[in-house]
């Protein structure tokens, strides 16, 4: 086995027991990035001295006597969070070269509990998509099909993480985000509730909806690096002031006996691959057997999820790119005057998909339109968050697939983009209802002559993570799912 | 003036800047008058992922304020975000709150020219950040700068209803709210340093219309003086073009204090979109009913209520119960010489008159004052003391205005302790009656004139430190 392959909890055990140094595990990554990221493209910017300085100083502290949580362990880092010092520009032109003088509260919760920042990894421009694709830096590749996507927006996290280019990875879910991806590349994605991880220094997509998350390979890793990065923060006044748990060290505390499970009947649906359905019927039998209990549950606003998620989103973002303008950072292009300047930065700044949601988004908030549909999709969000306070009286978990199909082709979607916007139907809604959500890999399928990991979304009541990591966990053990080979 | 048919309505909107040590969602320093951009942290700059965090003494101020002016404390308000593009403004929006402020529905007593008071509805007040100072046109390059020091300083809007009909009228509202803002301490009232600022509303209307006419707003004046003289100005302009068979636009318009004139900034039609929403960075603000009891035990007591004190207690007339209770600063001077031993209508009297005509004089403020209370209150005391007369009092005062000493020094000093010895007075007057014996003859003859000669003559032996009233009670026994 190569030290590359090593996941986070065994890697820190290693380093912890002087078994292989930081150091060594760092170059180990490293070289397997250089030597695969040409072709995957899932990191966009990777300092080799910064993380081997960072390595050596977990090395000490081990030799100290001295270390944390997850000491000398390298990281891979959603080009969104700011890392004072390292280049982050959410993928977008319009943030080109643009250094933080400041660290994200996520990056420095991990940076405290001894993790080593390896590289910042690719993403949708702003994690504006579902596939990787809107990045400047370009497409990422599934690295169990090069002609797929990984998914989006945290494509370039999901990918390395399958493709052993890092044991771990941060990411982050706005309407899916995490779970598709980690769908989409065989691993495990968990978007924690609205609030757990502080936004602070994270560069804002949807405001209300973004949450960071976890790439890891195996539900225990995902639980450990959720207990190091999430937290109450009181510069981010939407962080939620309650405890985190030691989420690793109670996985196998979950009674399956009795334990209820929810169907939404509105989630198995026409336009849902019968394979995918299949797989998830097993991962739900293999509950079953063991004594938990099927009950079919209606969420009936979830048709309105998908239109009120690109009314709020956009909504929002337009407000949070307003302030790309050329003026204190980033790109910017000269132009005749201020409004000249403005205008050229922006239109050469932006890509695509970014300039289309700016422009819906600044559409519904006008004067005349806006009760019609910034107000009417708040509305609708409201409802869909108490067909799942009602759904959760009667059961304790929701399952669901987590995308309808497993990854699409690059470039297979791209012209569409409301084709595009209905492959996250079946997580938009947990986000505008700031629930948690998981996504394990639950089996793999022959899908367009390739053979492709199927997601299983648990979706749990808010702040229920330990018990949302626990049923990913006995999922886990229950299943037989083999990851991709290094 | 005004066209005697029309009158005037105004509306004023008025931006004071909270006094709070940081910024309403950042730490960095309000502090007035540092270097360019020195007090704009990451928050400021509107960098990538940065998050407002609510300044709370701001919060409390904005309840307090809305206790002061008798609003409806809103339990839940919201921050929305205003977008507009500027380079003064980093995030591309400013937060505000647009539909629900943090109070609402309050009103501001105003004290008139002719004693009578009239009531001027509030119609909400909100928090805001500012934006920061653009500065045209700077330096040999003509290039345009930037400071953002300013870019997030808490504010308080507080709007108006039209109900003001003349300018004295405006003039008085503004006096009114700066001494509450500055009695409760949530602002300093400053205009020329742009801690407070107003934005005047004016439209004129013919005498016994009910409807309102087109309005045009005046932006970012910055006296009370101003203020006064550019709704003056408008609404004359108005009548003209009105009686000219023109119409009023609505417009926003600069006022140009030098040459005296307003200038049109944008038209309706310019008037921007700003999109505004709540801004999803920041929670609903819930206010406790613990919260508001706390802000209203911390209240100190108001201008309006202190003028009823100094008039019940002082026994003072309501002109200069309003006058000295316009600043905290003259209220507790006053306060100080009054000390509860002296003559209070005496003490307003030597306050208001002597001591704010040689302070505006010198160009001082009272709290530069060169006499302290104490030693004004004792010059009282030596006047109601009989120990020296009015008239060496004012003497008396100019000395300590110059020197700072101490009434008492001063005259003993100068040996101006009034002569209430009656043989010495009685010596005095014998000798004068002695030497006038025409003028005596006069008096007694009837011309009772005369007797102003003979009270003259005693304080001109006496170098006026005779008690006048024994003076005249000796006179009267003699002649």
């Amino acid at each position: 086995m190569e030290l590359y392959e090593l996941g986070l909890k065994e890697a820190a055990n290693k380093i912890k027991n002087r078994e292989i140094t930081s150091v060594e595990l760092t170059k180990a990554l490293l070289d397997r990035i250089e030597e695969r990221n040409g072709e995957i493209n899932a990191y966009v910017t990777v300092d080799r001295d910064h993380a081997l300085k960072m390595a050596e100083e977990s090395d000490k502290r081990i030799r100290e006597g001295n270390p944390r949580l997850i000491e000398g362990v390298p990281l891979g880092i959603k080009d969104l969070f700011c890392t004072k010092d390292v280049r982050t520009t959410a993928c977008s032109h319009i943030l080109d070269n643009f250094v933080p003088p400041y660290e994200s509260t996520v990056t420095e919760n991990l940076w405290k509990a001894g993790g080593v920042l390896l590289g910042k990894t690719n993403m949708d421009e702003f994690a504006m998509g579902s596939s990787n694709e809107t990045s400047y830096f370009g497409p990422v590749k599934n690295p169990w099909d090069l002609t797929r996507t990984p998914g989006g927006s945290s494509g370039g996290s999901a990918a390395a993480v399958a493709d052993y280019q890092c044991p771990v990875a941060t990411g982050s879910d706005t309407g899916g985000s995490i779970r598709q991806p980690a769908s989409f590349s065989g691993i495990v994605g968990i978007k924690p509730t609205y609030g757990r991880c502080s936004r602070f220094g994270m560069v804002a997509f949807a405001s209300s909806l973004d949450q960071a998350g976890v790439f890891a390979r195996n539900v225990e890793d995902a639980a450990l690096m959720l207990r190091c990065m999430s937290g109450y923060d009181p510069k981010d006044s939407t962080s939620a002031d309650r405890p985190i748990e030691n989420y690793d060290e109670k996985l196998d505390q979950l009674e399956i006996k009795g334990m209820k499970i929810g169907l939404p009947k509105e989630y198995f649906i026409e336009g849902l691959d019968p394979t995918v359905k299949q797989i998830i019927d097993d991962a739900i039998k293999n509950f079953t057997d063991k004594g938990a209990e099927v009950v079919e549950i209606s969420l009936p606003h979830t048709k309105y999820a998908v239109p009120a998620y690109y009314i709020v989103a956009p909504a929002e973002a337009a407000a949070n790119l307003a302030r790309y303008d050329g003026m204190r950072y980033g790109l910017r292009v000269e132009g005749d005057n201020l409004m000249d300047t403005y205008m050229k930065t922006r239109t050469e700044g932006f890509g695509t998909e970014v300039k289309r949601r700016i422009m819906i988004g600044n559409y519904t908030l006008s004067s005349g339109y806006y009760d019609a549909y910034y107000t009417k999709a708040q509305r609708v969000r409201a409802l869909i968050t108490k067909d799942f306070e009602e759904a959760f009286k009667e059961v304790d978990f929701i399952f669901t697939p987590t995308t309808p199909t497993p990854a699409f082709k690059i470039g297979g979607k791209v012209d569409d983009p409301v084709q595009m916007y209905l492959n996250d139907i079946f997580t938009v809604a947990t986000n505008l209802a700031g629930l948690p959500g998981i996504s394990v890999p639950a089996g793999k399928m022959d899908y367009e002559g390739a053979n492709l990991p199927v997601g299983l979304q648990i979706i749990g009541p808010a702040f229920s993570e330990q018990n949302l990591l626990n049923a990913a966990y006995a999922h886990e053990k229950m299943t037989n799912f083999e990851l991709l080979k290094a | 003036m005004i066209h005697p048919d029309y009158e005037m309505v105004i509306g004023l909107e008025v931006h004071a800047q909270v006094t709070t040590e940081s910024k309403l969602f950042s730490g960095s320093s309000t502090a007035f008058g540092a270097d360019p951009n020195t007090q704009a942290n990451n928050i400021d700059l509107g960098m990538p992922g940065m998050l407002p965090v609510l300044n709370q003494d701001a919060v409390d101020a904005g309840i307090k304020l809305g206790l002061a002016l008798g609003c409806r404390i809103n339990r839940k308000s919201v921050f929305d975000r205003k977008n507009y593009f500027y380079p003064d403004l980093p995030k591309g929006y400013q937060i505000s709150q647009f539909t629900l402020p943090i109070v609402e529905h309050g009103n501001i007593t105003i004290d008139l020219a002719d004693g009578s008071t009239k009531n001027i509805g509030v119609t909400r007040m909100h928090l805001e950040e500012d934006a920061g100072k653009s500065v045209h046109d700077f330096g040999a390059d003509h290039h345009s700068h930037v400071d953002l020091n300013r870019a997030g300083i808490p504010l308080m809007e507080i709007v108006s209803e039209p109900d003001l009909r003349t300018p004295e009228e405006a003039g008085e509202y503004l006096k009114k709210l700066r001494s509450i803002l500055r009695f409760l301490e949530v602002c300093d009232g400053n205009m020329e340093q742009g801690s407070m600022r107003c934005d005047a509303n004016v439209s004129v209307r013919k005498k016994g219309v009910n409807t309102f006419g087109t309005r045009r707003e005046i932006k970012n004046l910055n006296s009370i003086r101003n203020v006064m003289r550019a709704i003056e100005f408008e609404a004359n302009h108005q009548v003209d073009v009105i009686e000219n068979g023109g119409e009023i636009y609505q417009e926003t318009i600069l006022w140009d204090a030098n040459k005296n004139e307003t200038r049109t900034m944008r038209s309706k039609e310019d008037a921007h979109d700003y999109r505004y929403f709540p801004d999803p960075d920041l929670l609903p603000l819930y206010l406790t009913e613990e919260r508001i009891d706390g802000c209203a035990k911390s209240m100190p007591e108001l201008p309006d209520e202190m003028k009823e004190r100094f008039i019940k207690d002082y026994n003072l007339s309501p002109y200069d119960a309003s006058v000295l209770t316009l600043s905290k600063a003259n209220a507790s001077f006053y306060e100080a010489v009054v000390d509860d031993k002296n003559d209070p209508k005496l003490c307003a009297n030597w306050v208001t008159g002597e001591l704010f005509g040689a302070l505006n004089k010198a160009g001082l403020d009272i709290d530069e004052s060169p006499i302290s209370p104490e030693q004004l209150g004792e010059l009282v005391a030596m006047i109601t003391g009989d120990i020296i007369s009015g008239k060496i009092a004012k003497t008396v005062f100019e000395e300590m205005f110059e020197t700072s000493k101490n009434p008492k020094e001063i005259v003993e000093e100068k040996g101006l302790v009034q002569i209430t010895d009656k043989g010495a007075i009685e010596a005095i007057v014998d000798k004068i009656i002695a030497n006038n014996a025409d003028n005596v003859e006069k008096y007694r003859s009837g011309n009772d004139r005369v007797f102003g000669f003979f009270v003259g003559q005693v304080m001109k032996e006496t170098g006026g430190k005779a008690n006048p009233a024994i003076v005249n009670e000796i006179l009267k026994e003699k002649l």
